[in-house]
């Protein structure tokens, strides 16, 4: 496993996140997921409270969010689960950091349908920016990691940076979107291509233009 | 003979306009869901299997049928559950992505209908943690269907007890495998378990589940309204219906379009894509059903029906008709490779020949590609795939085999071609 993440050292993350708990928000939130399963099952809710609990490490640290082993323990504890079961799951998910990462997690698309459509450009202006991957930039901003099949072939290629997609991407785009985001700024979300909307064809549907201006109701039609 | 925007089913496919309930209630949805229902258990799945409804997810298993091997009368202790797969993952599909953003009412007013239909307690609607956005706007969706009183207790005055939860995964492709994303759902790594049982017998919780994709679940009560021979009207014999197509790659304008089955794929393309990039002439191949079905070459695809039994012939498949499109400039080495990586990236590890197979035949695809290789490991690439071919749990080792015997059925005088121009290694052997 030569990629595996180097678990942080556990001293010094026990130092910093052994007094980890739930924000009041958080709390409440974690309720309300718990309250989604059957009683008893409790640990089907571990995913969710995982994905809570890296947002709340985010928020403390001004980053994406990661899972030190002492938060772990505490999801592992609320509910009632040996931390083994929950450590494995975060192992084994790809959306758990078992390290820090930057502000922004840039996460480049490479698989089949964005590399044919120029996924290496998107690829190549994040390293002009000085991203490598793996790796998060001298200055906390940015990480950089190369993940799977995002499920927006339509719109390749893609990256997705921390909660958003941006679609439609070249070498341009993706500068400029890293630019703006270095910045302090928001860029424009979805695809970037100005003669799309979401996934129709560039320029205009070929199917239900009626849609495209009043929400039509086709029932007359039937 | 072209399928008219009336007929479409999914009619703010492409988020035009809003999502919320108000508006998809004034495009039709959640039109007197308590009369479709009112016609009983048995009615709607003898309906849902006169459609000739296949399932959506890739398998294409009759869906009618799957609810029917669900039991009839659930035990208290026992409830029975739908599980709609929302883990949208397989490269080259994204039509539930677009269902969930833009018409999640059509999905959630289907599950209501297959959940009672199934006779199930409640739905588990498990949305890849990729889908961030897309999540949240379901689970306002849900919330907003629960204010309106259309699920809960006396579902949409039913007299039916019907919730529906939504569920984030956290990226693993395998667990869009059904017996993945029940253990996933447990709270476990989302490893597939041997079947029998099948979950219909004892998925989640132990409990009597169907596991259903997003497109086969929206579309069924627009079935319901329109009625069986309506649906059945589209598509050939054994393919009947309206369907997703999503076309990437090299293609003038790819986008995500509802077309009738059985389109031709020539039509499909020069009517909605804009046609090939650089001409009919300059396409090379396609992978026609998402990363894990054969390609097939531009000669015996371009007029290929789009559908389950037209692309069987031409040995691949349809699966969720997410047509890959590669034109003359690819690297076509390169793209299977990365594909064969994407499965090295994905395997859950649980068997060995997949966990060992699929990074030794991603390794021996990346000499491939340069012709670091002896002529003589292009039989042995396929021998391998072989072994790892149906010898594992779950069709991740099926899936990540195929693309590479598809590779080598069609293009093997290109990896000997790089091979014998890269010369060095065959003289080494020697």
């Amino acid at each position: 496993m030569a990629d595996a993440p180097q678990i942080p050292d556990d001293a010094e993350t026990r130092a910093r996140w052994g007094a980890f708990a739930w924000t009041a928000e958080n709390a409440e939130k974690a309720k309300a997921i718990v309250a989604r399963y059957p009683a008893g099952r409790q640990r089907s809710a571990v995913m969710p409270l995982l994905d809570l609990a890296q947002r709340q490490v985010g928020a403390e640290t001004q980053t994406q969010g990661w899972l030190p082993v002492p938060v772990i323990e505490y999801v592992a504890a609320q509910l009632d689960m040996p931390f083994i079961r929950a450590y494995e799951v975060a192992t084994f998910y790809t959306m758990y950091n078992l390290v820090p990462v930057g502000r922004y997690h840039v996460q480049v698309c490479g698989t089949t349908p964005c590399l044919l459509r120029g996924s290496d450009d998107v690829m190549a202006a994040c390293k002009n920016r000085g991203m490598t991957k793996g790796k998060t930039t001298p200055d906390g901003l940015f990480t950089l990691t190369e993940v799977e099949c995002m499920g927006t072939c339509t719109n390749a290629p893609m990256v997705q940076i921390n909660d958003d997609n941006y679609e439609d991407l070249d070498y341009d785009s993706m500068t400029r979107i890293l630019e703006e985001l270095a910045a302090g700024k928001q860029p424009k979300t979805g695809t970037q291509n100005p003669q799309r909307h979401t996934s129709e064809p560039e320029g205009g549907p070929t199917t239900l233009v009626a849609m495209v201006d009043a929400n039509h109701d086709y029932r007359k039609e039937w | 003979m072209a399928l008219q925007d009336k007929d479409r089913i999914f009619t703010n496919l492409y988020g035009f306009q809003p999502w919320n309930l108000k508006s998809a209630q004034a495009r039709g949805d959640w039109d007197n869901t308590k009369d479709l229902m009112k016609r009983g258990q048995d009615a709607i799945i003898e309906e849902i299997k006169a459609s000739g409804l296949r399932g959506r997810g890739g398998a294409g298993f009759p869906t009618g049928l799957k609810w029917s091997f669900m039991p009839k009368e659930p035990r208290a202790d026992r409830p029975s559950f739908l599980v709609i797969n929302a883990d949208e993952s397989e490269p080259g599909s994204c039509k539930d992505r677009e269902i969930i953003r833009h018409d999640p009412h059509k999905l959630i007013e289907g599950a209501l209908i297959a959940g009672f239909a199934m006779r199930a307690r409640a739905a588990y609607i498990y949305i890849r943690g990729e889908f961030i956005r897309e999540a949240e706007t379901l689970f306002a969706a849900v919330q907003e269907a629960y204010d309106a009183g259309l699920l809960g207790k006396n579902a949409a005055k039913s007299g039916y007890d019907f919730d529906v939860f939504v569920h984030r995964g956290a990226g693993a492709y395998i667990c869009g495998e059904e017996t993945a994303m029940i253990e996933s759902l447990e709270g476990k790594k989302g490893q597939p378990r041997l079947k029998p049982p099948f979950p219909a017998g004892a998925g989640l919780y132990g409990c009597p589940t169907t596991v259903n994709n997003v497109e086969s679940i929206a579309v069924v009560p627009t079935i319901l309204r329109r009625g069986a021979p309506w649906f059945a009207s589209f598509g050939r014999e054994n393919n009947k219906g309206t369907k997703l197509f999503q076309i990437s790659g090299h293609v003038n304008k790819p986008c995500v379009v509802e077309e009738e089955m059985s389109i031709p794929f020539r039509d499909l393309i020069d009517k909605h894509c804009g046609g090939i990039r650089g001409g009919w002439d300059n396409l090379l191949a396609v992978i026609p059903g998402g990363s894990s079905v054969p390609l097939v070459p531009a000669a015996e695809i371009m007029d290929c029906p789009m559908d389950f039994d037209g692309l069987k012939a031409v040995g691949s498949g349809l699966g969720t008709a997410a047509a890959i499109v590669m034109d003359k400039s690819t690297d076509v080495v390169q793209a299977i490779s990365r594909i064969s990586y994407f499965y090295k990236h994905e395997s859950c590890g649980q068997c060995t020949p997949c966990r060992e197979g699929t990074g030794w035949m991603w390794r021996v695809m990346e000499r491939l590609r340069t012709g670091d290789a002896d002529i003589s490991e292009i039989d042995t690439l396929y021998d391998v795939t072989k072994q790892v071919e149906g010898h594992t749990i779950c069709a991740l080792g099926d899936a990540a085999a195929w693309p590479i015997q598809g590779l080598i059925k069609h293009f093997r005088p290109e990896l000997e071609r790089r091979i014998r121009e890269n010369g060095g290694a065959l003289e080494a052997a020697e």
